[in-house]
């Protein structure tokens, strides 16, 4: 794709957060930069570990490589790299990776000058799985309580962790985030619909202006959020679902310890009916 | 202005509820304990609130015997050769007879003297009292499980726990934790429940059928649902059975103070290679608690007065709460049948093993 007119005026160096003007520099279409490098070397590294990690194992069958965590007997302490020390190292990788991805999406925004509303949405998927395999089990007393890096093996945690809460449905920052998950296929479904039914026109037929779109919506449901609104809506929501998933998972255990069906007595004691 | 109010009753009345939940819930609080029980990184372990546990420790203490079964002086003539009518304890000497009998009256009345619970007192002997009758009748169940399911669930000689009166009794004549059939019969058009959807306490006040005693603890029916195979393959099991048996699952797990990965490993319930051993002992648990019933607690039914019976008029029954008061073992595995020998096997006299009198 040809390069927009603006792109030649902003693709200069400098104005970076660290390290001056190392590695600031664009290849093809792709800006580098510091935290570029070092996403791909803690990328490269972590998954150079696991590929390590399944030559220790007893299996190169892709759906059932396992790198586990430590026995929770190690409690927070580093493991043996064959008994859990390799998942430290690797979950170390991965926040590293993620977080330089994200910083490196903070440099581009700067360099744009529009807001930081994408490293921030990312940010938050960087906290649900910092949730997962750091706050919780640090919460827990143990890196044991992280979930296991393979196709199965995190499936099968999911599960039993599930029912170490005999029913993970009644959890209620679980229903918060399915809710808002479902929500937002929702919303996207209905915005990717709308726009299409405006600017993607039989042939012969005009593109309609987003006043078509506002006048959809209202016949249809009375209010449109219109043009920008519905991407704050989209945004919001899908922020929420990955918000309330690590609610969701770092209340179970550290904040509560028997059945999440019973949690709901609170409700059953509501002074309206007890 | 409509729209504000409005919207300020909706702010309200969800903060009032979001309080209500912060503080009326019952939360836990770091530090937790987690017990490992399957490879790393699988998910089968238990998570306990420690102070909860302590709390548990409290309150299952085993009683202390009024005196050491080493003081009991075993050359006194025979029980049986001194009282009439004494049917299970006969072959004992007097000495242990008499502390067994102080001792059971403090677990199952709360107070080692009070004879007359059970007896006329004007004559020990006399039978025509119905806790008189359904005390022998518990004597000889708990001499059947110590023996009969030693090996199976109750273990009493491998420093598990084994059985005694105050296993369920806790000092109370009726055991705390029993059950009555839940037939909750339908009340007009929108008042069935066809057995579920209010709050379960079997099932830990989750909307789950409220009564998975009958069918599995009572009756026989069956437990699986579970598909073996990925497609389906003529396995006729419907959603509500399938919710019968999560409501029994519910109760185990609740009773016994763990949670589903004790018995099983969820990727694949049925599957015994993949289990922890705990399984087994619960496989027996329930056939266990369905013989009691069947073969001891139901047949009682004629003898109780209508106070000690269901709303249906049915006789109290056992489930695993009975005995477990939501611990892994009883009284954390404690052994209390080890100061009791007499308990632990059917005496010389007895008589056919189901009698009820």
């Amino acid at each position: 794709m040809a390069m927009l007119s603006f792109e030649r005026k902003y693709r200069v160096r400098g104005g970076t957060l660290i390290g001056g003007d190392l590695f600031d520099f664009w290849v093809g279409p792709f800006y580098v930069g510091f935290f570029g490098v070092v996403s791909i070397f803690f990328t490269v590294l972590g998954t150079l570990l696991v590929i390590y990690g399944a030559a220790l194992g007893d299996t190169w069958n892709i759906w059932k490589i396992n790198i586990a965590p430590p026995d929770l007997s190690y409690g927070l302490a580093l493991a043996p790299l064959e008994a859990g020390g390799l998942w430290q190292i690797i979950t170390i990788c991965a926040v590293g990776s993620f977080v330089g991805w994200m910083m490196r999406e903070v440099e581009i925004c700067r360099k744009l000058g529009i807001g930081y509303h994408v490293p921030i949405a990312f940010g938050v998927a960087i906290f649900a799985y910092v949730t997962l395999v750091v706050f919780r089990p640090l919460l827990m007393g143990a890196w044991g309580h992280g979930f296991p890096y393979g196709i199965f093996s995190h499936l099968d945690w999911v599960s039993n962790v599930g029912y170490q809460y005999l029913h993970f449905h009644y959890n209620p920052a679980h229903m918060l985030a399915i809710t808002f998950f479902f929500t937002t296929t929702l919303a996207l479904a209905l915005h990717g619909s709308l726009i299409l039914s405006a600017i993607n026109p039989q042939k012969g037929e005009s593109v309609r202006t987003p006043e078509y779109e506002d006048t959809f919506f209202r016949d249809f449901i009375g209010y449109s959020v219109g043009t920008v609104g519905i991407h704050r809506v989209g945004l919001i929501l899908a922020l929420l679902a990955g918000f309330w998933s690590a609610v969701c998972i770092i209340i179970s255990g550290p904040f509560w310890t028997s059945s999440w069906t019973e949690w709901w007595t609170w409700w059953l004691d509501l002074p309206i009916w007890s | 202005m409509k729209l504000g109010i409005g919207i300020s009753a909706a702010i309200a009345v969800v903060a009032i509820l979001t309080i209500a939940m912060l503080t009326m819930a019952g939360w836990d609080r770091p530090p937790i304990e987690a017990v490992q029980s399957g490879f790393r990184g699988v998910g089968l372990e238990q998570v306990f609130n420690p102070r909860d546990v302590r709390d548990q420790l409290d309150a299952n203490e085993v009683p202390e015997p009024f005196w050491p079964l080493e003081d009991v002086d075993m050359t006194t003539p025979k029980a049986g050769e001194i009282y009439e009518n004494v049917e299970v304890l006969g072959h004992l000497p007097d000495d242990q007879f008499n502390r067994l009998m102080s001792a059971l009256t403090e677990w199952v009345v709360g107070d080692a003297a009070a004879c007359d619970y059970c007896h006329d007192t004007a004559n020990f002997a006399d039978g025509s009292m119905y806790t008189y009758q359904v005390s022998r009748n518990m004597l000889k169940m708990t001499q059947y499980l110590n023996s009969e399911w030693a090996e199976n669930h109750v273990y009493p000689t491998e420093g598990a726990s084994g059985v005694t009166c105050y296993t369920c009794h806790r000092g109370q004549p009726v055991p705390p934790a029993i059950w009555f059939e839940d037939t909750r019969p339908a009340t007009g058009i929108v008042g069935n429940f066809t057995g579920q959807n209010t709050p379960s306490e079997p099932a830990a006040l989750s909307s789950l059928p409220f009564d998975p005693y009958t069918p599995f603890l009572e009756k026989d029916q069956d437990i699986r649902v579970h598909t073996l195979t990925a497609l389906p393959s003529g396995n006729e099991s419907t959603i509500q059975q399938t919710e019968y048996t999560y409501s029994l699952m519910m109760h185990m797990s609740t009773s016994l103070g763990v949670n589903c990965t004790y018995c099983h490993n969820s990727r694949a319930f049925y599957k015994w290679e993949q289990v922890p051993p705990q399984r087994a002992s619960a496989w027996y648990g329930i056939r266990m608690v369905r013989d009691l019933n069947n073969d001891w607690l139901v047949p009682l039914q004629p003898l109780y007065p209508d106070n000690r019976l269901g709303p249906n008029g049915d006789a109290p029954k056992a489930n695993c709460t009975t005995c477990h008061y939501n611990v892994y073992k009883p009284f954390f595995g404690e052994n209390v049948t080890g100061p009791y020998p007499s308990l632990m096997q059917p005496g010389p006299t007895r008589e056919a093993n189901l009698r009820v009198e």
